[in-house]
């Protein structure tokens, strides 16, 4: 490795954005969950009983699971938005 | 006849939409390829959707289903519902923060600053240029498909608009809308394209509803009960590991360039809060009835020569001429919503990261840039063009170089992840990772081409590390997809050679994290 410049990895503007631990957790441990939950083995081989009278388990299960990302996404926005973007002004290098 | 004045009004309408545009662009490249970095929540949300949507996901998942069955949901969509609105949501939340900070407008103008490089900037342009372009020809065969499709009549089904003619169409009224118009053309013609195809789904699946002779109980009854037929209803053909492998598929979509670009055009950040949202819910509105239009199609029209044509058949037959013409329209809306997004950001990624960053711009200016643009724009439609119409009996290699295209933009995921959130990440941890990248591509595409279903590439013991599975495809240990060790692959490449090269600046690496980054402590 070149150490020719030493990286300074302190923060570097007080006023950026912080998340906190516990919802820093929270975050993590609901995207993880509904990632576990898209593997269903659990109706791999399931035909019956058929959703509304047509709709196979399989399939019925996976629309539920659109929705529950919806509302996935929908939690992030209220808890881990990154507000601090909002302020973003133009200052081109040039 | 009908279905044809329909789709050609509609065809008429986007050719005027785009004119509309001309009158209110500004001769300069960040409003002909951004549309001035001025898209409001809604439009945003129509366009981005639009952006991704090809008409794979109208006709390709009807198909896939009438093959595969239910699966393909669980496979394509759901995936796409949880990895998409994240990669959104973290990596192009911040993508528009650079690019407004900093002016960029490509992804290649961002690696290039951040991790102060140029040449190896040239060599990830390449590379993801290399990967959009058969995506671009696939998009006019597709149109000219669907054109010719809903166009046929009579007993021996003679189009009304022969295939070439179909491709012309397509090729011509995309070339106007981007030309004329550019992003704010293309934003708009994608208000009315989204609407149109986010109906499609709930409006077939009505009107079939209605015209089957048999309820939709019984058709799914009858294949849950047919021994030969019940996998269409499960999932007992499909291996977990290709199902589990397919969740690292829509890491691609931020790394489409067309996408990425499409981060750059929102007004405000906050824009991508409803879309991040609505995301998913679209792509349920669009894939679920086309995944169970599929596996009907299966029960009510049984063995069919062409089962990507399922959904227009149901629609030919179960449907009144004039509403299949407003559903082809909506299937041409994916096909044109897309390829307009996909012409517009090749042209931008040449006008910006090649004409404009090795001189271009400062010797011919602004205006000449935007003229540089358009004429790119009807030269690379032209190319694709007679490519479709030479290769037509050759689909199917487009159809594989998009496989190998989604697994190549996904591998890149680590490359764009990097650059945004780790500061020690350099300029030859990318280069790293966008050569491996490419030479995987090169390797699998070589290697199914010269190799036979079981073969063995690699082994370890008792363990096939690599094999060409029953498919013909290059398989991962176990029978995962080879995009499961391209992405690892890709981010140890990323890692490694960051960590023994010399990183960027402090003050580069002050300027980006300051625009960006959560606050360690």
């Amino acid at each position: 490795m070149d150490d020719g410049q030493k990286l300074n990895t302190k923060p570097t503007v007080a006023a950026r954005a912080r998340m906190n631990p516990g919802v820093c957790l929270f975050v993590v441990v609901l995207i993880v969950a509904v990632y576990v939950a898209h593997q269903d083995s659990w109706n791999w081989t399931k035909s019956e009983p058929l959703l509304f009278g047509f709709l196979p388990p399989g399939l019925a299960y996976h629309a539920g699971y659109s929705l529950w990302t919806a509302v996935m996404m929908a939690i992030l926005v209220r808890v881990a938005w990154p507000k601090h973007l909002e302020s973003t002004e133009e200052n081109p290098r040039e | 006849m009908i279905p044809v004045i329909v789709v050609l009004i509609y065809l008429a309408l986007i050719a005027v939409i785009g004119s509309v545009a001309l009158s209110k662009s500004r001769e300069n490249t960040e409003d002909f390829f951004l549309a001035n970095r001025s898209i409001g929540p809604l439009v945003f949300f129509l366009s981005i959707f639009a952006t991704n949507m090809t008409a794979f996901a109208i006709l390709g998942s009807s198909g896939q289903a009438y093959r595969q069955g239910i699966g393909i949901y669980g496979l394509m969509a759901s995936s796409s519902c949880f990895v998409i609105p994240l990669t959104i949501f973290f990596i192009g939340t911040r993508l528009w923060a650079l690019g407004k900070k900093f002016g960029h407008q490509t992804q290649v103008s961002f690696f290039r600053d951040r991790w102060e490089c140029n040449h190896i900037g040239t060599v990830i342009f390449a590379l993801s240029a290399a990967m959009l372009v058969p995506y671009m020809i696939i998009s006019i065969m597709g149109g000219g498909t669907v054109l010719s499709n809903i166009s046929a009549s009579g007993p021996d089904h003679q189009p009304m608009i022969p295939y070439a003619w179909g491709c012309a169409v397509v090729a011509v009224v995309v070339t106007l809308n981007v030309f004329l118009g550019g992003m704010r053309g293309t934003v708009w013609v994608n208000i009315l394209q989204t609407t149109l195809f986010l109906c499609f789904g709930a409006v077939a699946v009505a009107v079939i509803s209605h015209a089957l002779p048999l309820g939709f109980s019984d058709y799914m009854g009858k294949l849950a009960s047919d021994p030969k037929t019940k996998f269409l209803v499960t999932r007992e053909k499909m291996p977990a590991a290709v199902f589990w492998s397919y969740t690292f598929i829509p890491l691609s979509s931020i790394m489409f360039p067309h996408m990425a670009i499409m981060c750059f055009s929102a007004k405000k950040v906050t824009a991508f809060k409803q879309t991040v949202i609505a995301y998913p819910l679209a792509i349920l509105a669009i894939w679920l009835p086309c995944v169970f239009l599929g596996v009907l199609g299966a029960a009510a029209l049984g063995k069919i020569p062409d089962p990507d044509g399922v959904l227009l058949q149901m629609l030919n037959k179960y449907t009144a001429p004039w509403l299949a013409g407003i559903l082809g329209a909506g299937i041409i809306s994916a096909v044109m919503g897309s390829d307009a997004h996909q012409v517009l950001a090749l042209s931008t990624m040449f006008t910006k990261d090649i004409f404009a960053h090795y001189g271009g711009h400062e010797k011919f200016g602004e205006k000449k840039s935007v003229h540089f643009a358009r004429g790119f724009i009807v030269v690379v439609t032209l190319i694709a063009y007679f490519v479709a119409l030479s290769l037509k009996e050759k689909q199917g290699i487009f159809e594989i170089a998009i496989r190998y295209a989604f697994s190549g933009f996904a591998a890149m995921a680590p490359v764009m992840i990097a650059a945004q959130f780790w500061k020690r990440s350099t300029k030859w941890g990318a280069l790293a990772a966008t050569l491996f990248v490419a030479t995987a591509l090169i390797w699998i595409a070589v290697t199914q081409a010269s190799h036979k279903p079981g073969d063995v590439l690699w082994q370890l013991g008792a363990n096939k590390v690599f094999f060409i599975n029953p498919r013909g495809d290059v398989s991962f240990w176990n029978g995962f997809m080879t995009v499961v060790p391209m992405v690892f692959g890709s981010a140890i490449c990323v890692v490694l050679f960051s960590l023994f090269s010399r990183p960027p600046s402090q003050a580069t690496i002050d300027r980006y994290f300051e625009t960006t980054s959560y606050a360690s402590n």
